[in-house]
């Protein structure tokens, strides 16, 4: 018999609202005075809103930042390093806000002329309205999970993996969280929680999940006498 | 021409159709007056045309009502539309007398909702005087606003600030105002005759039909005869690829005879293309859809090299056909396309000429870039995430300001 979860996964949908801030930045010098005091919901849309938007390229294009510095103001050096800020290592915004400016301050402090993006070309700076919503997928084992996870839309997957975890604070993944506490498989939730989804395209992490669940599953069934 | 909302779900996935349906669900019933100054012709309308019938299909009511004037009120909102696009242009008092009477003829016959107001560009801006009590109203500018003659937006700013919120189709439209600014894009319909797949057979008809080898690389054009759509520079770009790459060249644009100045234009490009067998200058009526729509197909490589541009949907079109495509870093067009993901972003005519030649040369790359840009497409420039987007406006006008929203209580995270 598989094990049923007293309370069923509700898998919710994310879907946003992009909004204009009215702020700009022409060069260097601009974008980091504007992302000091920009509220974390802009950072947020900044390094993730490509992840859904541009969720079949591979490679990826870095976050915003890092593709501007590159390509519009041919800072590639900055870029690259914009580029390789390790989103997943931070707990919160404000804290990966931080080191975006602490690596473009650096940067700064050894640059002595600043070039200007093109007229047209500015860096503008947007936010986001963040809708969530539960989806008519659930959950009650694993089973009932990988099959719900075949079928709901990209923001999904997005919202429960990055989103949950980042913006609005959370410590873990709800995937991992929800595995762990109601199915009791930590081993499952550990693999989860190892992968670093800004690797991976939306649908590349579909089928990574997916994969995890059919070892797991096979495991399982092999491990019974 | 189109179905119901199901039959988007081919391109976009049955998620995003459930997604708009849950939407749906919780505007079931809300009340949404359109309101623009043309009920033919024009992008606005075309837009209305098809998102009206799939916003009350999923439970809104949805009406569309046309504002009406004489040609002395369009001749002053023709003036105004100019000068929002940057032409140096001033509003006298007579001018200004003008739209306010015209505002106020249409504020006695027209039944104003109590719920959502979706007021579309400048000509009825000013309805906003008659307010009915806890309506909610948007502002939704489908113009380029990035440099706007100063007394033009002076004048239009001083309505626009009494909205709940206003829309732009790009982020550098934005302009310093006292209200939530969202950016919706403008989108294509993958089941209209411009866009629909055609049958090989259909394609090669109609380039054959103009003179075009089926069996040679084809660059393409497609735009009005307008300076602002640079075909000379397009002429000049292909000529510097032309001579060391085998291609004919197809500038192709709707019909000049209303516009003295697109016809100046289409002369100056029929004169630079004489002589040279392998560019050709095409017009076509605007009803021709399906040919535009053959002409991409065939292409092997499109240009949009605008030096200006309001949202540029000839891009996503293109796009969506799986083209490598080669375009002005102007306007709306850095939205659709990331410069050597989805396309190429030029500023110049010798940096077109050299993308012209390497994606000639590079058929896998530019293979890449068509396939990247037709999904980056699919995600974002489709009909169906206009209609989401619209859909989640309504539903944010009850909660300006906010960025967290939880549609039903609070998510448990699954936990």
């Amino acid at each position: 018999m598989p094990t049923v979860a007293r309370d069923p996964f509700r898998f919710w949908t994310r879907l946003t609202l992009t909004k204009l801030t009215g702020r700009r930045a022409a060069d260097l010098a601009e974008l980091v005075e504007h992302l000091r005091t920009m509220p974390p919901s802009v950072v947020f849309h900044h390094t993730h809103h490509f992840l859904v938007q541009h969720q079949h390229l591979s490679p990826e294009p870095p976050n915003d930042f890092a593709f501007w510095v590159s390509n519009v103001l041919q800072e590639e050096q900055l870029g690259e390093r914009l580029a390789a800020i390790d989103t997943i290592q931070f707990g919160s915004l404000h804290e990966l806000r931080d080191r975006i400016v602490g690596v473009i301050d650096q940067y700064l402090e050894h640059r002595k002329e600043l070039r200007t993006a093109p007229v047209g070309e500015e860096f503008h700076f947007m936010d986001a309205a963040s809708f969530t919503l539960p989806t008519q997928h659930h959950a009650r084992t694993l089973e009932e999970f990988a099959d719900a996870l075949r079928h709901v839309g990209s923001a999904t997957i997005a919202y429960h993996l990055f989103e949950a975890r980042l913006r609005v604070g959370g410590d873990d993944n709800d995937f991992s969280r929800w595995l762990e506490h109601e199915l009791d498989e930590s081993d499952l939730a550990r693999a989860i929680r190892r992968l670093d989804p800004y690797t991976h395209t939306m649908e590349g992490l579909r089928q990574r999940l997916l994969l995890l669940i059919e070892r797991r599953t096979a495991s399982g069934v092999e491990a019974r006498p | 021409m189109t179905g119901g909302l199901d039959a988007y779900a081919p391109f976009v996935g049955t998620g995003t159709i459930e997604e708009i349906r849950l939407l749906g669900d919780r505007l079931r019933g809300r009340r949404v007056q359109n309101i623009n100054s043309t009920a033919v012709g024009g992008g606005v309308a075309e837009i209305l045309n098809r998102l009206i019938p799939l916003l009350r299909e999923v439970g809104v009511d949805a009406r569309w009502d046309v504002m009406k004037g004489g040609d002395e009120f369009f001749a002053v909102t023709k003036a105004i539309h100019n000068g929002l696009h940057g032409q140096a242009v001033t509003l006298g008092e007579h001018d200004v007398e003008v739209f306010r009477e015209t505002t106020e003829q249409n504020l006695r016959s027209l039944s104003l909702c109590d719920d959502i107001v979706f007021i579309h560009d400048p000509q009825p801006a000013g309805l906003i005087l008659k307010r009915p009590p806890g309506s909610h109203w948007i502002w939704r500018c489908h113009i380029d606003l990035s440099g706007p003659a100063p007394s033009v937006w002076d004048f239009v700013r001083s309505w626009v600030e009494r909205y709940d919120a206003a829309v732009f189709s790009a982020p550098q439209f934005a302009r310093a105002l006292p209200l939530d600014q969202v950016l919706i894009s403008p989108s294509i319909d993958p089941l209209a005759d411009k866009n629909r797949e055609l049958d090989a057979r259909t394609i090669e008809t109609v380039v054959t039909g103009l003179g075009i080898d089926p069996s040679r690389p084809l660059v393409t054009q497609v735009s009005r005869f307008d300076r602002l759509k640079d075909p000379l520079g397009v002429i000049e770009a292909f000529r510097l690829a032309h001579q060391y790459n085998d291609a004919q060249l197809l500038l192709v644009g709707g019909s000049a005879t209303d516009d003295p100045e697109g016809r100046e234009v289409l002369a100056e490009c029929r004169e630079r293309a004489a002589g040279d067998p392998d560019i050709h200058v095409v017009e076509l009526p605007p009803t021709a859809n399906v040919e535009i729509n053959a002409i991409q197909r065939a292409s092997t490589v499109i240009l949009q090299k605008s030096l200006r541009e309001g949202f540029g949907l000839t891009v996503s079109e293109a796009l969506w056909k799986a083209k490598p495509v080669i375009a002005g870093a102007v306007g709306g067009i850095p939205l659709q396309i990331t410069h050597k993901y989805s396309g190429i972003l030029t500023h110049t005519v010798e940096g077109t000429a050299y993308w012209i030649k390497q994606l000639l040369n590079a058929p896998e790359f530019a293979r890449r870039l068509g396939e990247n840009g037709r999904e980056h497409v699919r995600q974002n420039f489709l009909l169906t995430r206009h209609l989401r987007d619209y859909m989640l406006l309504f539903l944010y006008l009850g909660h300006l300001g906010q960025n967290l929203i939880a549609l039903d209580g609070r998510p448990n995270g699954g936990a």
